[in-house]
Protein backbone atom coordinates (compact mmCIF):
# COMPACT_ATOMS: atom_id res chain seq x y z
CA UNK A 1 0.00 0.00 0.00
CA UNK A 2 1.30 3.44 -0.90
CA UNK A 3 1.65 6.13 1.75
CA UNK A 4 0.15 8.65 -0.65
CA UNK A 5 -1.53 8.31 -4.01
CA UNK A 6 -2.50 11.34 -6.06
CA UNK A 7 -4.52 10.91 -9.24
CA UNK A 8 -5.30 13.60 -11.80
CA UNK A 9 -5.41 16.31 -9.13
CA UNK A 10 -6.68 19.69 -10.30
CA UNK A 11 -7.25 23.02 -8.59
CA UNK A 12 -7.91 26.48 -9.91
CA UNK A 13 -8.36 29.88 -8.28
CA UNK A 14 -10.56 32.38 -10.07
CA UNK A 15 -10.12 30.68 -13.42
CA UNK A 16 -6.33 30.34 -13.06
CA UNK A 17 -5.17 26.71 -13.00
CA UNK A 18 -2.89 26.29 -10.00
CA UNK A 19 -2.59 22.50 -10.25
CA UNK A 20 -3.21 20.90 -13.65
CA UNK A 21 -3.98 17.22 -13.21
CA UNK A 22 -0.89 15.87 -11.48
CA UNK A 23 -0.26 12.22 -10.61
CA UNK A 24 2.25 10.77 -8.19
CA UNK A 25 2.61 8.20 -5.46
CA UNK A 26 4.82 8.08 -2.40
CA UNK A 27 5.85 4.73 -1.05
CA UNK A 28 5.92 3.97 2.65
CA UNK A 29 9.26 4.83 4.22
CA UNK A 30 10.31 7.22 1.46
CA UNK A 31 11.59 10.77 1.75
CA UNK A 32 9.95 12.46 -1.20
CA UNK A 33 10.76 16.01 -2.27
CA UNK A 34 8.27 18.20 -4.10
CA UNK A 35 10.23 21.04 -5.64
CA UNK A 36 9.38 23.97 -7.82
CA UNK A 37 9.68 27.74 -8.12
CA UNK A 38 7.34 30.07 -6.25
CA UNK A 39 3.81 29.74 -7.61
CA UNK A 40 4.45 26.30 -9.08
CA UNK A 41 1.54 24.79 -7.14
CA UNK A 42 3.47 22.94 -4.40
CA UNK A 43 1.74 24.52 -1.43
CA UNK A 44 -1.66 24.23 -3.13
CA UNK A 45 -0.99 20.52 -3.61
CA UNK A 46 0.07 20.13 0.00
CA UNK A 47 -2.96 22.09 1.19
CA UNK A 48 -5.22 19.75 -0.77
CA UNK A 49 -3.50 16.70 0.73
CA UNK A 50 -3.86 18.17 4.23
CA UNK A 51 -7.50 19.15 3.70
CA UNK A 52 -6.94 22.91 3.94
CA UNK A 53 -7.82 23.44 0.27
CA UNK A 54 -10.74 21.85 -1.53
CA UNK A 55 -10.07 19.55 -4.49
CA UNK A 56 -11.62 20.58 -7.81
CA UNK A 57 -11.20 17.15 -9.36
CA UNK A 58 -9.05 14.06 -9.01
CA UNK A 59 -8.34 12.12 -5.85
CA UNK A 60 -5.92 11.87 -2.96
CA UNK A 61 -5.60 8.81 -0.77
CA UNK A 62 -3.30 8.24 2.17
CA UNK A 63 -2.58 4.66 3.23
CA UNK A 64 -5.59 3.54 1.21
CA UNK A 65 -8.05 6.08 2.65
CA UNK A 66 -9.65 8.68 0.40
CA UNK A 67 -9.04 12.13 1.87
CA UNK A 68 -12.60 13.29 1.23
CA UNK A 69 -14.67 10.17 1.91
CA UNK A 70 -12.54 8.98 4.86
CA UNK A 71 -11.21 12.39 5.85
CA UNK A 72 -10.94 11.59 9.55
CA UNK A 73 -8.87 8.46 8.92
CA UNK A 74 -6.69 10.24 6.38
CA UNK A 75 -5.98 13.15 8.70
CA UNK A 76 -5.10 10.72 11.47
CA UNK A 77 -2.34 9.42 9.22
CA UNK A 78 -0.91 12.85 8.37
CA UNK A 79 1.13 15.37 10.29
CA UNK A 80 1.53 18.75 8.60
CA UNK A 81 4.14 21.46 9.17
CA UNK A 82 2.84 24.51 7.34
CA UNK A 83 4.99 27.03 5.57
CA UNK A 84 3.55 29.91 7.58
CA UNK A 85 4.10 29.89 11.31
CA UNK A 86 0.76 28.92 12.83
CA UNK A 87 0.53 29.17 16.60
CA UNK A 88 -2.03 29.85 19.27
CA UNK A 89 -0.76 32.67 21.42
CA UNK A 90 -2.99 31.77 24.37
CA UNK A 91 -1.11 28.60 25.32
CA UNK A 92 2.32 27.40 26.38
CA UNK A 93 4.23 24.81 24.35
CA UNK A 94 3.26 22.01 26.72
CA UNK A 95 -0.45 22.91 26.79
CA UNK A 96 -0.62 23.35 23.03
CA UNK A 97 0.97 19.93 22.44
CA UNK A 98 -1.59 18.27 24.71
CA UNK A 99 -4.42 20.03 22.93
CA UNK A 100 -3.13 18.98 19.53
CA UNK A 101 -2.97 15.38 20.54
CA UNK A 102 -6.62 15.63 21.55
CA UNK A 103 -7.70 17.23 18.26
CA UNK A 104 -6.45 14.06 16.58
CA UNK A 105 -8.48 11.89 18.95
CA UNK A 106 -5.32 10.56 20.60
CA UNK A 107 -4.97 10.58 24.38
CA UNK A 108 -1.95 12.44 25.68
CA UNK A 109 1.11 10.18 25.75
CA UNK A 110 3.45 11.92 28.24
CA UNK A 111 6.46 9.80 27.27
CA UNK A 112 6.12 10.63 23.57
CA UNK A 113 5.42 14.29 24.32
CA UNK A 114 8.51 14.52 26.52
CA UNK A 115 10.59 12.79 23.84
CA UNK A 116 9.51 15.32 21.21
CA UNK A 117 10.18 18.18 23.61
CA UNK A 118 13.69 16.89 24.27
CA UNK A 119 14.51 15.94 20.69
CA UNK A 120 13.50 19.36 19.42
CA UNK A 121 15.22 21.28 22.21
CA UNK A 122 12.02 22.77 23.60
CA UNK A 123 12.47 21.83 27.26
CA UNK A 124 13.87 25.16 28.51
CA UNK A 125 10.90 26.97 26.96
CA UNK A 126 7.99 24.79 28.08
CA UNK A 127 6.32 27.38 30.27
CA UNK A 128 6.53 30.21 27.75
CA UNK A 129 3.46 31.32 25.84
CA UNK A 130 3.86 31.16 22.07
CA UNK A 131 4.07 34.90 21.70
CA UNK A 132 7.38 34.90 23.60
CA UNK A 133 9.09 32.29 21.42
CA UNK A 134 11.72 33.11 18.80
CA UNK A 135 11.13 32.22 15.14
CA UNK A 136 13.35 29.14 15.36
CA UNK A 137 11.56 27.87 18.46
CA UNK A 138 8.19 28.37 16.79
CA UNK A 139 9.41 26.25 13.86
CA UNK A 140 10.58 23.51 16.21
CA UNK A 141 7.28 23.64 18.06
CA UNK A 142 5.40 23.27 14.78
CA UNK A 143 7.30 20.08 14.03
CA UNK A 144 6.55 18.71 17.51
CA UNK A 145 2.89 19.64 17.02
CA UNK A 146 2.74 17.83 13.67
CA UNK A 147 4.22 14.69 15.23
CA UNK A 148 2.31 14.62 18.52
CA UNK A 149 -0.30 12.12 17.26
CA UNK A 150 2.39 9.86 15.75
CA UNK A 151 1.43 10.28 12.08
CA UNK A 152 2.66 7.84 9.45
CA UNK A 153 3.25 10.55 6.84
CA UNK A 154 4.87 13.83 7.84
CA UNK A 155 4.39 16.71 5.42
CA UNK A 156 6.95 19.51 5.70
CA UNK A 157 6.17 22.58 3.63
CA UNK A 158 9.33 24.71 3.64
CA UNK A 159 10.11 23.80 7.26
CA UNK A 160 13.49 25.53 7.23
CA UNK A 161 12.51 28.80 5.58
CA UNK A 162 14.16 31.62 7.51
CA UNK A 163 15.88 29.22 9.89
CA UNK A 164 19.59 29.52 10.73
CA UNK A 165 22.09 26.92 9.49
CA UNK A 166 22.55 25.19 12.83
CA UNK A 167 18.84 24.71 13.42
CA UNK A 168 18.34 23.61 9.82
CA UNK A 169 20.97 20.97 10.28
CA UNK A 170 19.44 19.69 13.52
CA UNK A 171 15.93 19.67 12.02
CA UNK A 172 17.04 17.58 9.07
CA UNK A 173 18.87 15.22 11.44
CA UNK A 174 15.64 14.77 13.34
CA UNK A 175 13.66 14.20 10.12
CA UNK A 176 16.15 11.53 9.05
CA UNK A 177 15.82 9.87 12.44
CA UNK A 178 12.03 9.62 12.37
CA UNK A 179 12.22 8.45 8.77
CA UNK A 180 14.55 5.63 9.84
CA UNK A 181 11.96 4.72 12.45
CA UNK A 182 9.32 4.33 9.73
CA UNK A 183 7.66 7.71 9.15
CA UNK A 184 7.25 8.60 5.49
CA UNK A 185 8.26 12.17 4.63
CA UNK A 186 6.96 14.57 2.00
CA UNK A 187 8.86 17.82 1.91
CA UNK A 188 9.23 20.98 -0.04
CA UNK A 189 12.30 23.14 0.40
CA UNK A 190 14.00 26.07 -1.25
CA UNK A 191 17.38 24.59 -0.37
CA UNK A 192 17.98 22.27 -3.29
CA UNK A 193 21.25 20.91 -1.97
CA UNK A 194 19.30 19.72 1.06
CA UNK A 195 16.64 18.12 -1.13
CA UNK A 196 19.43 16.37 -3.05
CA UNK A 197 20.94 15.11 0.16
CA UNK A 198 17.69 14.19 1.92
CA UNK A 199 15.27 12.88 -0.69
CA UNK A 200 15.08 9.38 -2.12
CA UNK A 201 12.92 10.73 -4.94
CA UNK A 202 12.02 14.19 -6.12
CA UNK A 203 9.28 15.63 -8.29
CA UNK A 204 9.63 19.03 -9.90
CA UNK A 205 6.52 21.12 -10.36
CA UNK A 206 6.28 24.04 -12.73
CA UNK A 207 3.18 26.05 -13.65
CA UNK A 208 0.96 23.48 -11.91
CA UNK A 209 2.42 20.47 -13.73
CA UNK A 210 4.93 17.80 -12.80
CA UNK A 211 7.79 18.16 -15.23
CA UNK A 212 10.09 15.55 -13.71
CA UNK A 213 9.87 12.78 -11.15
CA UNK A 214 12.39 10.10 -10.39
CA UNK A 215 15.08 8.92 -7.97
CA UNK A 216 17.09 11.98 -6.99
CA UNK A 217 20.48 10.56 -8.02
CA UNK A 218 18.99 9.21 -11.26
CA UNK A 219 17.54 12.61 -12.15
CA UNK A 220 20.80 14.34 -11.43
CA UNK A 221 22.79 11.72 -13.36
CA UNK A 222 20.44 11.85 -16.34
CA UNK A 223 20.02 15.57 -16.65
CA UNK A 224 23.00 17.28 -15.13
CA UNK A 225 26.05 18.35 -17.09
CA UNK A 226 29.22 16.52 -16.28
CA UNK A 227 32.58 17.89 -17.19
CA UNK A 228 35.88 16.03 -17.37
CA UNK A 229 39.03 18.01 -16.72
CA UNK A 230 42.22 16.41 -18.15
CA UNK A 231 45.62 17.61 -16.93
CA UNK A 232 48.03 16.94 -19.78
CA UNK A 233 51.79 16.22 -19.68
CA UNK A 234 52.50 18.47 -22.65
CA UNK A 235 50.41 21.51 -23.53
CA UNK A 236 48.12 21.50 -26.56
CA UNK A 237 48.38 24.37 -29.06
CA UNK A 238 44.96 23.88 -30.58
CA UNK A 239 41.73 22.03 -29.88
CA UNK A 240 41.53 18.53 -31.38
CA UNK A 241 38.80 18.43 -34.06
CA UNK A 242 37.89 14.86 -33.13
CA UNK A 243 36.58 16.08 -29.78
CA UNK A 244 34.38 18.91 -31.12
CA UNK A 245 31.17 17.13 -30.10
CA UNK A 246 32.32 17.36 -26.45
CA UNK A 247 32.57 21.19 -26.61
CA UNK A 248 36.29 21.21 -25.69
CA UNK A 249 38.09 24.13 -24.04
CA UNK A 250 41.74 24.70 -23.25
CA UNK A 251 42.98 26.32 -20.07
CA UNK A 252 46.26 26.82 -18.19
CA UNK A 253 48.23 27.52 -21.42
CA UNK A 254 46.96 24.33 -23.01
CA UNK A 255 47.84 22.07 -20.08
CA UNK A 256 44.22 21.61 -19.11
CA UNK A 257 41.57 20.19 -21.46
CA UNK A 258 37.91 20.52 -20.49
CA UNK A 259 35.34 18.24 -22.11
CA UNK A 260 31.59 18.13 -21.52
CA UNK A 261 30.07 14.72 -21.17
CA UNK A 262 26.60 14.49 -22.72
CA UNK A 263 23.77 13.37 -20.40
CA UNK A 264 23.59 9.60 -20.19
CA UNK A 265 27.04 9.10 -21.80
CA UNK A 266 29.61 7.07 -19.91
CA UNK A 267 32.90 8.69 -18.93
CA UNK A 268 34.77 5.62 -20.23
CA UNK A 269 33.80 6.40 -23.83
CA UNK A 270 35.21 9.88 -23.54
CA UNK A 271 38.38 8.63 -21.90
CA UNK A 272 38.93 6.15 -24.77
CA UNK A 273 38.52 8.92 -27.33
CA UNK A 274 41.14 11.05 -25.58
CA UNK A 275 43.56 8.12 -25.34
CA UNK A 276 43.04 7.31 -29.03
CA UNK A 277 44.39 10.79 -29.86
CA UNK A 278 47.62 9.88 -28.11
CA UNK A 279 47.32 12.59 -25.48
CA UNK A 280 49.32 11.86 -22.33
CA UNK A 281 47.13 12.36 -19.28
CA UNK A 282 48.67 13.31 -15.94
CA UNK A 283 45.43 13.60 -13.95
CA UNK A 284 41.65 13.64 -14.38
CA UNK A 285 38.98 15.52 -12.44
CA UNK A 286 35.23 15.30 -12.90
CA UNK A 287 32.80 18.09 -12.12
CA UNK A 288 29.12 17.31 -11.87
CA UNK A 289 26.40 19.90 -11.45
CA UNK A 290 23.74 18.98 -8.93
CA UNK A 291 20.02 19.13 -8.46
CA UNK A 292 20.06 22.90 -8.52
CA UNK A 293 21.45 22.92 -12.06
CA UNK A 294 18.88 20.32 -13.14
CA UNK A 295 16.11 22.30 -11.49
CA UNK A 296 17.10 25.52 -13.21
CA UNK A 297 17.33 23.80 -16.57
CA UNK A 298 13.95 22.10 -16.24
CA UNK A 299 12.12 25.17 -15.05
CA UNK A 300 13.82 27.36 -17.64
CA UNK A 301 15.08 29.68 -14.95
CA UNK A 302 18.77 29.33 -15.70
CA UNK A 303 20.33 32.70 -16.12
CA UNK A 304 17.32 34.51 -14.69
CA UNK A 305 17.25 36.20 -11.32
CA UNK A 306 14.46 34.03 -9.95
CA UNK A 307 15.15 32.12 -6.80
CA UNK A 308 13.80 28.57 -6.89
CA UNK B 1 7.01 1.96 11.96
CA UNK B 2 4.77 4.25 14.05
CA UNK B 3 1.74 2.48 15.57
CA UNK B 4 -1.52 2.54 13.60
CA UNK B 5 -3.09 5.89 14.61
CA UNK B 6 -6.58 4.51 13.93
CA UNK B 7 -6.23 2.01 16.80
CA UNK B 8 -5.70 4.73 19.35
CA UNK B 9 -8.44 7.00 17.98
CA UNK B 10 -11.14 8.19 20.41
CA UNK B 11 -13.99 9.65 18.33
CA UNK B 12 -15.22 12.11 20.99
CA UNK B 13 -11.81 13.36 22.02
CA UNK B 14 -11.47 15.97 19.21
CA UNK B 15 -14.77 17.54 20.31
CA UNK B 16 -13.94 17.44 24.03
CA UNK B 17 -10.49 18.93 23.36
CA UNK B 18 -11.80 21.75 21.18
CA UNK B 19 -14.48 22.53 23.77
CA UNK B 20 -11.83 22.56 26.50
CA UNK B 21 -9.60 24.82 24.44
CA UNK B 22 -12.44 27.25 23.75
CA UNK B 23 -13.33 27.40 27.45
CA UNK B 24 -9.67 27.87 28.42
CA UNK B 25 -9.38 30.61 25.82
CA UNK B 26 -12.05 32.82 27.38
CA UNK B 27 -11.06 31.83 30.91
CA UNK B 28 -7.47 32.99 30.35
CA UNK B 29 -8.61 36.45 29.38
CA UNK B 30 -11.47 36.52 31.87
CA UNK B 31 -10.87 40.18 32.69
CA UNK B 32 -12.02 40.95 29.14
CA UNK B 33 -14.47 38.14 28.57
CA UNK B 34 -16.21 37.85 31.94
CA UNK B 35 -15.32 40.76 34.21
CA UNK B 36 -15.90 43.59 31.71
CA UNK B 37 -19.45 42.52 30.70
CA UNK B 38 -20.31 41.89 34.36
CA UNK B 39 -19.12 45.39 35.35
CA UNK B 40 -21.08 46.93 32.44
CA UNK B 41 -24.24 45.06 33.47
CA UNK B 42 -23.66 46.03 37.13
CA UNK B 43 -23.55 49.71 36.12
CA UNK B 44 -26.88 49.31 34.33
CA UNK B 45 -28.24 47.58 37.44
CA UNK B 46 -27.00 50.40 39.64
CA UNK B 47 -28.52 53.09 37.40
CA UNK B 48 -31.86 51.35 36.88
CA UNK B 49 -32.00 49.47 40.17
CA UNK B 50 -30.61 51.71 42.90
CA UNK B 51 -31.40 55.13 41.43
CA UNK B 52 -34.38 55.04 39.05
CA UNK B 53 -35.67 51.56 39.88
CA UNK B 54 -37.96 52.52 42.72
CA UNK B 55 -39.19 55.83 41.28
CA UNK B 56 -40.26 54.55 37.85
CA UNK B 57 -42.85 51.98 36.90
CA UNK B 58 -43.64 50.98 33.34
CA UNK B 59 -45.69 47.91 34.21
CA UNK B 60 -48.37 47.82 36.82
CA UNK B 61 -47.51 45.78 39.88
CA UNK B 62 -43.75 45.71 39.22
CA UNK B 63 -40.93 48.07 40.03
CA UNK B 64 -38.83 49.30 37.13
CA UNK B 65 -35.91 47.29 38.49
CA UNK B 66 -38.00 44.11 38.35
CA UNK B 67 -38.98 44.96 34.79
CA UNK B 68 -35.52 45.81 33.50
CA UNK B 69 -33.42 43.09 35.20
CA UNK B 70 -34.60 40.18 32.98
CA UNK B 71 -33.71 42.23 29.90
CA UNK B 72 -30.27 43.06 31.30
CA UNK B 73 -29.62 39.40 32.14
CA UNK B 74 -30.57 38.36 28.61
CA UNK B 75 -28.51 41.19 27.12
CA UNK B 76 -25.45 39.75 28.91
CA UNK B 77 -26.26 36.26 27.65
CA UNK B 78 -26.76 37.40 24.05
CA UNK B 79 -23.75 39.72 23.81
CA UNK B 80 -21.32 37.26 25.33
CA UNK B 81 -22.51 34.24 23.40
CA UNK B 82 -22.09 36.20 20.19
CA UNK B 83 -18.75 37.70 21.19
CA UNK B 84 -17.23 34.35 22.20
CA UNK B 85 -17.95 32.57 18.93
CA UNK B 86 -17.32 35.52 16.66
CA UNK B 87 -14.03 36.68 18.19
CA UNK B 88 -12.58 33.19 18.61
CA UNK B 89 -13.37 31.99 15.10
CA UNK B 90 -12.50 35.30 13.47
CA UNK B 91 -9.12 35.47 15.24
CA UNK B 92 -8.40 31.92 14.13
CA UNK B 93 -9.20 32.91 10.56
CA UNK B 94 -7.36 36.21 10.76
CA UNK B 95 -4.18 34.87 12.38
CA UNK B 96 -4.21 31.63 10.39
CA UNK B 97 -4.64 29.32 13.39
CA UNK B 98 -7.76 27.83 11.81
CA UNK B 99 -5.43 25.76 9.62
CA UNK B 100 -4.41 23.83 12.75
CA UNK B 101 -7.98 22.65 13.12
CA UNK B 102 -8.67 22.06 9.44
CA UNK B 103 -5.91 19.46 9.20
CA UNK B 104 -7.25 17.47 12.16
CA UNK B 105 -10.09 14.93 12.24
CA UNK B 106 -12.39 17.43 14.02
CA UNK B 107 -15.64 17.07 12.05
CA UNK B 108 -17.91 20.04 11.17
CA UNK B 109 -20.59 18.97 13.72
CA UNK B 110 -17.91 18.66 16.43
CA UNK B 111 -16.53 22.05 15.42
CA UNK B 112 -19.95 23.73 15.71
CA UNK B 113 -20.85 21.94 18.96
CA UNK B 114 -17.57 22.87 20.66
CA UNK B 115 -17.71 26.54 19.67
CA UNK B 116 -21.41 26.75 20.53
CA UNK B 117 -21.18 25.11 23.95
CA UNK B 118 -18.21 27.25 24.99
CA UNK B 119 -20.09 30.38 23.90
CA UNK B 120 -23.22 29.24 25.76
CA UNK B 121 -21.16 28.60 28.88
CA UNK B 122 -19.70 32.11 28.76
CA UNK B 123 -23.10 33.66 28.01
CA UNK B 124 -24.88 31.83 30.83
CA UNK B 125 -22.01 32.51 33.25
CA UNK B 126 -22.32 36.26 32.63
CA UNK B 127 -26.13 36.03 32.79
CA UNK B 128 -25.99 34.13 36.10
CA UNK B 129 -23.58 36.61 37.71
CA UNK B 130 -25.71 39.54 36.51
CA UNK B 131 -28.78 37.89 38.08
CA UNK B 132 -26.89 37.28 41.36
CA UNK B 133 -25.80 40.94 41.49
CA UNK B 134 -29.35 42.04 40.62
CA UNK B 135 -30.66 40.43 43.83
CA UNK B 136 -29.05 43.36 45.66
CA UNK B 137 -31.50 45.71 43.93
CA UNK B 138 -34.72 43.75 43.45
CA UNK B 139 -36.18 40.33 43.94
CA UNK B 140 -37.66 38.60 40.89
CA UNK B 141 -40.83 36.50 41.14
CA UNK B 142 -39.49 33.64 38.89
CA UNK B 143 -42.94 32.56 37.69
CA UNK B 144 -41.71 29.84 35.27
CA UNK B 145 -38.01 29.24 35.97
CA UNK B 146 -37.71 26.34 33.54
CA UNK B 147 -39.14 28.39 30.67
CA UNK B 148 -36.83 31.26 31.60
CA UNK B 149 -33.78 28.97 31.54
CA UNK B 150 -34.96 27.46 28.26
CA UNK B 151 -35.32 30.91 26.67
CA UNK B 152 -31.88 31.99 27.97
CA UNK B 153 -30.32 28.84 26.48
CA UNK B 154 -32.21 29.30 23.22
CA UNK B 155 -31.04 32.93 22.96
CA UNK B 156 -27.48 31.92 23.77
CA UNK B 157 -27.57 29.15 21.16
CA UNK B 158 -29.03 31.49 18.53
CA UNK B 159 -26.36 34.15 19.08
CA UNK B 160 -23.56 31.59 19.22
CA UNK B 161 -24.64 30.50 15.72
CA UNK B 162 -24.86 34.12 14.61
CA UNK B 163 -21.34 34.64 16.00
CA UNK B 164 -20.04 31.79 13.83
CA UNK B 165 -21.74 33.19 10.73
CA UNK B 166 -20.48 36.73 11.45
CA UNK B 167 -16.91 35.45 11.96
CA UNK B 168 -17.02 33.66 8.62
CA UNK B 169 -18.26 36.71 6.71
CA UNK B 170 -16.21 39.38 8.53
CA UNK B 171 -13.28 40.83 6.58
CA UNK B 172 -11.61 42.53 9.51
CA UNK B 173 -12.13 43.49 13.15
CA UNK B 174 -14.05 46.60 12.10
CA UNK B 175 -16.66 44.53 10.26
CA UNK B 176 -16.97 42.28 13.27
CA UNK B 177 -17.56 45.18 15.66
CA UNK B 178 -20.14 46.57 13.22
CA UNK B 179 -22.28 43.48 13.81
CA UNK B 180 -22.26 44.29 17.53
CA UNK B 181 -22.56 48.06 17.38
CA UNK B 182 -24.89 48.53 14.43
CA UNK B 183 -27.02 45.42 14.57
CA UNK B 184 -27.16 43.60 17.91
CA UNK B 185 -27.01 46.62 20.21
CA UNK B 186 -29.78 48.64 18.47
CA UNK B 187 -31.97 45.54 18.19
CA UNK B 188 -31.51 44.82 21.91
CA UNK B 189 -32.23 48.42 22.94
CA UNK B 190 -35.27 48.63 20.64
CA UNK B 191 -36.41 45.10 21.52
CA UNK B 192 -37.95 45.98 24.87
CA UNK B 193 -35.13 45.69 27.38
CA UNK B 194 -35.88 49.08 28.91
CA UNK B 195 -39.61 49.48 28.19
CA UNK B 196 -42.60 47.30 27.30
CA UNK B 197 -43.46 47.42 23.59
CA UNK B 198 -47.13 47.88 24.53
CA UNK B 199 -46.51 51.48 25.74
CA UNK B 200 -45.12 52.58 22.36
CA UNK B 201 -47.38 54.66 20.11
CA UNK B 202 -48.27 53.48 16.60
CA UNK B 203 -46.49 52.62 14.36
CA UNK B 204 -43.49 51.93 16.67
CA UNK B 205 -45.26 49.26 18.69
CA UNK B 206 -46.19 47.34 15.55
CA UNK B 207 -42.74 47.80 14.02
CA UNK B 208 -41.13 46.46 17.19
CA UNK B 209 -42.81 43.12 16.47
CA UNK B 210 -40.49 42.87 13.43
CA UNK B 211 -37.49 43.00 15.75
CA UNK B 212 -36.42 39.39 16.31
CA UNK B 213 -34.82 40.31 19.66
CA UNK B 214 -38.23 41.36 20.99
CA UNK B 215 -39.41 37.72 21.12
CA UNK B 216 -36.35 36.58 23.08
CA UNK B 217 -36.51 39.42 25.60
CA UNK B 218 -40.28 39.33 26.00
CA UNK B 219 -40.37 35.53 26.30
CA UNK B 220 -37.62 35.57 28.95
CA UNK B 221 -39.25 38.37 30.97
CA UNK B 222 -42.66 36.74 30.64
CA UNK B 223 -41.27 33.53 32.16
CA UNK B 224 -39.75 35.48 35.07
CA UNK B 225 -42.43 38.04 35.98
CA UNK B 226 -45.44 36.28 34.48
CA UNK B 227 -46.44 39.17 32.19
CA UNK B 228 -45.50 39.57 28.54
CA UNK B 229 -46.42 41.46 25.37
CA UNK B 230 -46.85 38.22 23.46
CA UNK B 231 -47.71 34.59 24.23
CA UNK B 232 -45.18 31.90 25.09
CA UNK B 233 -46.15 30.05 21.93
CA UNK B 234 -45.25 32.98 19.67
CA UNK B 235 -42.13 33.94 21.67
CA UNK B 236 -40.73 30.40 21.72
CA UNK B 237 -41.96 29.62 18.21
CA UNK B 238 -40.25 32.65 16.63
CA UNK B 239 -37.08 32.24 18.76
CA UNK B 240 -36.87 28.50 18.04
CA UNK B 241 -37.39 29.11 14.32
CA UNK B 242 -34.65 31.74 14.24
CA UNK B 243 -32.28 29.50 16.19
CA UNK B 244 -32.92 26.60 13.83
CA UNK B 245 -32.48 28.78 10.76
CA UNK B 246 -29.25 30.30 12.05
CA UNK B 247 -27.93 26.86 13.04
CA UNK B 248 -28.64 25.49 9.55
CA UNK B 249 -26.85 28.48 7.99
CA UNK B 250 -23.80 28.11 10.25
CA UNK B 251 -23.74 24.33 9.74
CA UNK B 252 -23.92 24.72 5.97
CA UNK B 253 -21.10 27.29 5.91
CA UNK B 254 -18.83 25.28 8.19
CA UNK B 255 -19.67 21.96 6.54
CA UNK B 256 -18.76 23.47 3.20
CA UNK B 257 -15.67 25.12 4.64
CA UNK B 258 -16.88 28.45 3.23
CA UNK B 259 -14.11 31.06 3.66
CA UNK B 260 -12.32 28.57 5.92
CA UNK B 261 -10.86 26.23 3.31
CA UNK B 262 -9.51 27.71 0.06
Amino acid sequence: MNALEIKDLKKSFGGVDAVKGINFTIQQGEIFGLLGPNGAGKSTTINMIAGVARIDSGSISAFGYDNRRDYRKTRQMLGVVHQEIVIDNFFTIDQALRLHSGYYGVKDDPAWRQLLIDQLGLRPHLGKVMLKLSGGLKRRFMIAKALIHKPRLLILDEPTAGVDVELRHSLWEFVRKINREGTTILLTTHYLEEAEEMCDRVAIMHHGELIAMEQTHELVRRLSNRQLRFWLDSPLQELPLALTEFRPKLKEDGRQLLLNLPAGESAGVLLNRVCELGLKIRDIETDQSGLEEVFLQLTGMKGSNHAP
Amino acid sequence: MPPDPLRTYHPWLPFVTLLRKEILRFWRVSSQTLLTPIITASLYLFVFGATLGNRLSVLEGFSYAQFVIPGLILMGVINNSFANCSSSLFMSRYLGGIVDLLVTPVSPPQFIMAYTLAAMLRGTLVGTVVWLISTLFASLPWQSPLLAILMALLSSFLFAQFGLVAAIFAHNFDTLSMYTNFLILPLIYLGGVFYPISILPAPWGGLSHLNPLFYLIDGFRHAIIGVGDTSYLIAFGVSGGMALGMFCWAAWLIGKGYRLRT
